[in-house]
């Protein structure tokens, strides 16, 4: 017991001595344990990078930074265990004034509301479910649960799903083609982001000559694909996923003779897709958008950033090395504009980010809580390869 | 094929001109389409569901693990495509790379589906049927997780095995490249030839078999009357084995065209396959073989003719409607016999 009183008596005494140097702590919640450890890894040195950048100081505050992992061995992915205890811990360490996470949309539902009651700042460098925080996009109650304070204490760098709909459709216009045919998988992800394209498209004089909801489960889209034939489009457009038979779709499009080009979203950009589809099928005729740009596509404060990693880690930043780079330096802004350790005016400060000059040029958080950043790429398939093509949504 | 080539010319040539329109053909060529697309689909249901309705014929079991066992049969015969190269073996080597594929897998399944019956459902041959159903179903999702399992070894056809539940993507060995000419402006591709001459034979062969072989009439023998027939000294396990066996060879073959059509398979592809050639089954009389024939290609043709003329997102209310009204006005199915009184 004794003991045990020295021991509080000591940390209180080593925090107040911390709290008399005016120390402060960053502390991110990124999944650690499985398979996305290589875009933690990558987030992580993008944290530090903007740590270091400020010499580990804002107005003469030493800024300490903590990389909690939200994952477990169990699930070898996110835990939603792990990720409520890590934003209580962060609540209970007065240190902490803010909360770099999460990288998945789900462990992010998690935290959200637990750090929104105590008003932590959240900055996410991977979520990109617009439900989060855009209402009308997700569930009725969505993004109100998560924002019991009626507050906005979260927010992030990276653009949300449904703006791939908008940027694909421009795309499709500059491309030159004048007719598209659009299928979605009839889920969350995929119908959200055709809607947002079909309306878009609609906006900026593109002839939508159908729109389907498909079954994500049948065996093959032939005779879909004998209708999309006599229709003709210029592009088939498919909000959907590798998961959602993405594959099959391009497939039964070959095998009827579509010539139409075919453009999906990110949910398609990972090897599976085009392992799924035959690289044969996709060569030189799919396009995919991704939100992130490839390392050699930076410029400006970018650039810089490019060349301080590949000196510091002796590699090409990943997309996810910059939006954690983004989340670091967004924060560290707002810190030196608040001139304070209260949460509360560190909050304030970073919701009021304004014409930022970012590592994706400049940008603001909206109403929301979201970037106005739009910049994403458009990859296309060669050689059974995604290949970057432009960078879209300037 | 002197006389199918006039016919299948004269069809539209005759629709054309009873018309009597220039725009006739631009309504005609699209319907013939789907149908070939919807009479290929129908008959790899139909393969399938004549698994289903023998197993139900012989034991009054829907054996739900059917469809999943043809899912294993597939990632048999992509791997063995893959170990053996055959996809450049081209021309003739590939004609008899499809026929390599084709035996192994009905070998496979056929024996698979037998030691499935000899293990778990012939202790159970007394039991209530609901304990045979329950089987069924876990055998069911047992072979969903060996197909997972074996989509994630590391070879090259399964992408290296990183992402075991992604699609897989089956080497296509027959052509998409149509056979007709240009001027008809129908396709029937290669892979739709495929599909017609294995099924067809293999149709004639099961109808041979169980009508006019002594094994086939034992087979009807035990359907009818199972107590009866051991009396007459029919070994009734090991007609109900051979109807496994048999049942299992089917959808060994119906796998791979199934690959070979579709060109991508998935550790969850024998679900819904099994589900449209169940429904195939009870839509033509479960129990019935002609019955299960008709059921797959009515479903196979529904399904093209709504995913072409009204929206894809309505095809299964429309499969399923018409499965309710027939049941409604014939509650046997289309083909199926009267219901007989167990007493």
């Amino acid at each position: 017991m004794q003991n045990r009183l020295l021991a509080s008596i000591a940390s209180l005494a080593i925090a107040s001595i911390a709290l008399a140097q005016g120390s402060l702590k960053i502390v991110s919640s990124l999944p650690r344990t499985g398979s996305a450890n290589a875009q933690t890894t990558s987030m992580v040195n993008g944290i530090k990078m903007a740590i270091d950048e400020v010499g580990g100081k804002v107005d003469g505050m030493a800024i300490e930074y903590e990389d909690m992992d939200d994952a477990s061995p169990q699930r070898g992915n996110w835990d939603p265990a792990v990720e409520a205890q890590n934003a209580n811990k962060a609540l209970a360490d007065e240190k902490v004034i803010g909360y770099i996470g999460t990288y998945n949309s789900g462990a992010a539902k998690i935290s959200m509301p637990v750090l929104n009651k105590a008003g932590l700042v959240m900055i996410s460098p991977g979520n990109t479910y617009p439900g989060l925080t855009k209402p009308g996009t997700g569930e009725a109650n969505e993004p109100r649960i998560y924002r019991p304070s009626g507050k906005i204490n979260y927010f992030r760098v990276v653009p949300t799903d449904d703006l791939q709909g908008t940027v694909a459709a421009d795309w499709t216009k500059e491309m030159g083609c004048k007719t598209v045919y659009l299928l979605d998988d009839r889920e969350l992800y995929g119908k959200g982001i055709a809607d947002v394209f079909e309306k878009h498209a609609k906006e900026i004089g593109l002839k939508v000559l159908g729109r389907e909801g498909i079954d994500s489960k049948a065996s093959n889209y032939k005779a879909l694909a004998n209708k999309i034939k006599a229709a003709k489009p210029d592009l088939v457009y498919y909000g959907g996923t590798t998961q959602t038979n993405a594959g099959q779709i391009a497939k039964d499009l070959r095998s009827v003779g579509v010539e139409a080009k075919f453009m999906v979203p990110d949910g398609c950009f990972e090897k599976a897709f085009i392992e799924a589809a035959g690289a044969a099928n996709l060569n030189g005729k799919t396009f995919v958008t991704f939100g992130g740009l490839p390392a050699d596509q930076l410029t400006g404060r970018g650039a810089e950033f490019r060349k301080a990693y590949m000196a510091k880690y002796n590699t090409d930043p990943e997309a996810y090395a910059l939006y954690g780079y983004e989340c670091g330096r967004v924060l560290l802004d707002a810190i030196k504009r608040a001139k304070t350790k209260d949460r509360a005016a560190i909050l304030a400060a970073v919701a009021a980010t304004k014409d930022f000059d970012g590592a994706l040029g400049t940008w603001s958080f909206d109403a929301n809580g979201d970037t106005t950043s739009k910049i994403m790429s458009g990859q296309t398939v060669e050689n059974g390869d995604f290949k970057f093509v432009k960078v879209l949504g300037k | 094929m002197h006389i199918l080539h006039h016919l299948a010319a004269a069809v539209p040539l005759a629709l054309a001109a009873s018309t009597d329109a220039p725009e006739a053909a631009s309504w005609v060529d699209p319907l013939l389409q789907q149908l070939v697309t919807g009479l290929s689909n129908g008959m790899i249901i139909a393969l399938i569901a004549i698994g289903y309705t023998m197993v139900y014929g012989i034991i009054e079991l829907i054996n739900f693990a059917h469809g999943d066992l043809c899912t294993l049969g597939a990632f048999l015969a992509l791997t063995i495509a893959g170990a053996l190269g055959v996809e450049a073996w081209g021309g003739l080597g590939g004609a008899s790379g499809v026929v390599i594929l084709l035996l192994a897998s009905a070998v496979f399944c056929a024996g698979l589906n037998w030691t499935i019956d000899y293990v778990v459902y012939r202790p159970l041959r007394n039991a209530p049927k609901l304990t045979l159903l329950v089987s069924a179903i876990g055998c069911s999702f047992i072979l969903v997780n060996v197909a997972l399992f074996w989509g994630g070894l590391p070879m090259g056809v399964f992408g290296g095995g990183v992402a075991a539940a992604a699609p897989k993507d089956f080497p296509g060995l027959v052509s998409d490249d149509n056979l007709l000419p240009a001027a008809w402006h129908v396709t029937f591709t290669a892979s739709d030839l495929l599909v017609v001459s294995v099924t067809l034979p293999l149709m004639v062969a099961l109808t041979v078999l169980v009508r006019y072989t002594k094994l086939g009439k034992a087979m009807r023998a035990v359907a009818q009357n199972p107590t009866a027939a051991s009396l007459m000294g029919i070994d009734v396990d090991r007609v109900i084995g051979s109807t496994f066996l048999i049942g299992g060879a089917l959808g060994g073959f119906a796998s791979v065209i199934y690959a070979l059509y579709n060109n991508t398979i998935s550790f969850q592809m024998g679900y819904r396959t099994g589900m449209d050639a169940f429904t195939a089954a009870v839509l033509g009389g479960i129990g019935s073989m002609p019955g299960a024939v008709v059921g797959g290609l009515v479903i196979g043709l529904v399904r093209a003719l709504s995913d072409g003329y009204l929206e894809a997102r309505w095809t299964n209310s429309v499969v399923f409607g018409i499965l309710i009204l027939t049941l409604v006005f014939r509650p046997s199915g289309l083909l199926g016999a009267k219901l007989r009184d167990k007493v």
